[in-house]
């Protein structure tokens, strides 16, 4: 199959990009370097192509009525112009994505998924949409979406914006014109922990919506931004990553997102959490900091002083702005109860790792207890 | 893409520069231009080997990246004499700087001989080219 490719493709071809395939589509992971992205993220701003996203239109009489069953956290929270991180479940209380929801309208909502899961996501809610008043579209398409993030993403937005951003708080989103394009989903969300915004556009808009942006802050230091940055800034928040931190084998208690799921509800999977719950379960998400030069990588092993797996690595990088390497992984929970020692064993190497709250870097303005 | 035309180069991408030191021949050895970029941006630059004698192709390091984690490659048999240690903290320079301040190790050869095995930066052009 051929990779897909969004609006902005030409562009960061043109400007030096290194592309990679990720989710089915040729997207940039770095430009120059990760490290002077992410820390520019940090200090400045950074501009985003996420545009492989995946957008879900649902609408229709019974819309909300279906969200609830579909979606684990409580839709009937949302007021019109917000938005809440949200889970799909299947019947067994494994994940099939994690997703934003978007409130358009009494009526009309937008859900927006990982890329490389638009299509399995929109047959299992068709699927699941039988005897529901209530149509569902994909528009992914239909819509590009360019993130802008950093301490000086607002005042760069700002310049671009009728809108007050001011107006709009964190998780909740006006539909406004940026630099003249209409109908533009300017929406106060991010996968950076440094703040900032989220654009949902028509396709045509993203070229000239792009390099506006960039212009207009330069002053202040906006770079692009590719992915390889955007994984290094999401793990730093402990944000989990669909396919890697979970995946349809693993529960919302074990990885550590209870606090998404609404019970005071039907929805599918909710049987499944709690039989869970009350028989307990073996494994939690953890995250950790690897005391040695050893960057722990996907399905590394996670062992105690004996050498016996109790572990494994589901995501691992540098984290620029705290300097150290960090990761996360599911860890059994009998090894968490007895505090063991544990150790990250990678290829011919072992070293030790030290647990660590969640998220790992705490001088992001969403952290409360530092 | 930079590759000097006075280096001889492995097809593991490393890359080796020799000079004659009295009567031994001394090289040093670093990653290129090509596997520079296609790692990214380096974490970590290993070299647990300083005072050993390896072979051609054996391992004398590992390169952590971002993305990747890579093994390096004796480019010929010898003496590993010196780590760059400034990469202990400055491990970008290998990004910055491939065939300069990057370098990666100084060997003392044992058979030099061997340097003949190696691929001129002709040859190792068409490597990548295949490759790209």
């Amino acid at each position: 199959m051929a990779l897909k490719r969004t609006p902005l493709y030409q562009w960061h071809v043109d400007h030096g990009a290194h592309m990679v395939e990720f989710a089915g589509f040729e997207m940039p992971l770095y430009y120059n370097s990760i490290k002077e992205e992410h820390l520019n993220v940090r200090e400045g701003a950074g501009l985003f192509d996420i545009s492989h996203m995946g957008e879900l239109l649902i609408y229709g009489p019974e819309a909300f009525d279906f969200l609830q069953y579909a979606t684990t956290n409580d839709v009937g929270r949302l007021k019109r112009g917000q938005a809440q991180y949200t889970l799909l479940l299947n019947e067994a209380g494994g994940i099939i994505d994690d997703a934003i929801l978007y409130k358009l309208d009494d009526d009309r909502f937008m859900l927006v998924v990982n890329a490389a899961n638009t299509e399995k996501d929109f047959n299992w809610l068709n699927h699941l949409a039988k005897g529901f008043n209530v149509d569902i579209e994909d528009v992914s398409d239909q819509m590009a979406l360019i993130a802008i993030q950093g301490p000086r993403a607002q005042a760069i937005l700002s310049k671009l914006s009728e809108t007050d951003l001011f107006q709009i708080p964190y998780y909740h989103f006006v539909v406004g014109a940026i630099s003249g394009f209409p109908n533009v989903i300017i929406s106060n969300t991010g996968y950076t922990g440094s703040g900032g915004f989220e654009l949902y556009m028509a396709p045509g808009y993203a070229k000239y919506i792009w390099e506006e942006l960039l212009h207009e802050g330069k002053d202040e230091g906006l770079v692009p931004v590719g992915l390889g940055a955007r994984d290094t800034l999401r793990l730093e928040m402990g944000y989990r990553l669909y396919g890697n931190d979970m995946d349809e084998s693993t529960s919302p208690l074990e990885a550590g997102l209870n606090w998404v799921v609404h019970y005071d509800k039907d929805f599918v999977g909710r049987e499944a959490l709690l039989k869970q719950k009350e028989e307990g379960f073996t494994r939690r998400l953890r995250g950790f900091v690897v005391e040695d030069r050893l960057i722990p990588r996907k399905g590394y092993e996670i062992v105690d002083r004996e050498g016996t797996p109790v572990g494994t690595v589901t995501s691992g990088g540098f984290g620029y702005s705290i300097n150290k390497v960090i990761g996360m992984g599911y860890i059994d929970r009998a090894a968490l109860k007895n505090k063991s020692d544990l150790f990250l064993k990678a290829r011919n190497r072992t070293a030790q790792i030290k647990l660590s709250k969640l998220p790992f870097y705490k001088d992001s303005p969403f952290v409360k207890n530092k | 893409m930079n590759i000097p035309d006075d280096l001889l180069y492995t097809q593991d991408h490393e890359w080796i520069r020799v000079e004659s030191q009295g009567d031994k021949q001394v090289g040093v050895v670093g990653i290129t231009d090509y596997a520079q970029s296609q790692l990214g941006d380096i974490v970590f630059v290993d070299v647990n080997t300083v005072g050993e004698t390896l072979s051609q192709q054996e391992i004398f390091g590992t390169i952590e990246a971002v993305k990747t984690v890579a093994d390096l490659f004796m480019p010929v048999s010898g003496k590993v004499v010196e780590f760059n240690e400034q990469l202990r903290d400055k491990p970008e320079l290998i990004n910055q700087d491939p065939y300069g301040e990057g370098w990666i190790i100084k060997v003392e050869l044992t058979n030099p001989e061997e340097l003949n095995s190696l691929l001129s930066a002709e040859q190792y052009k068409q490597l990548i080219g295949e490759e790209g």
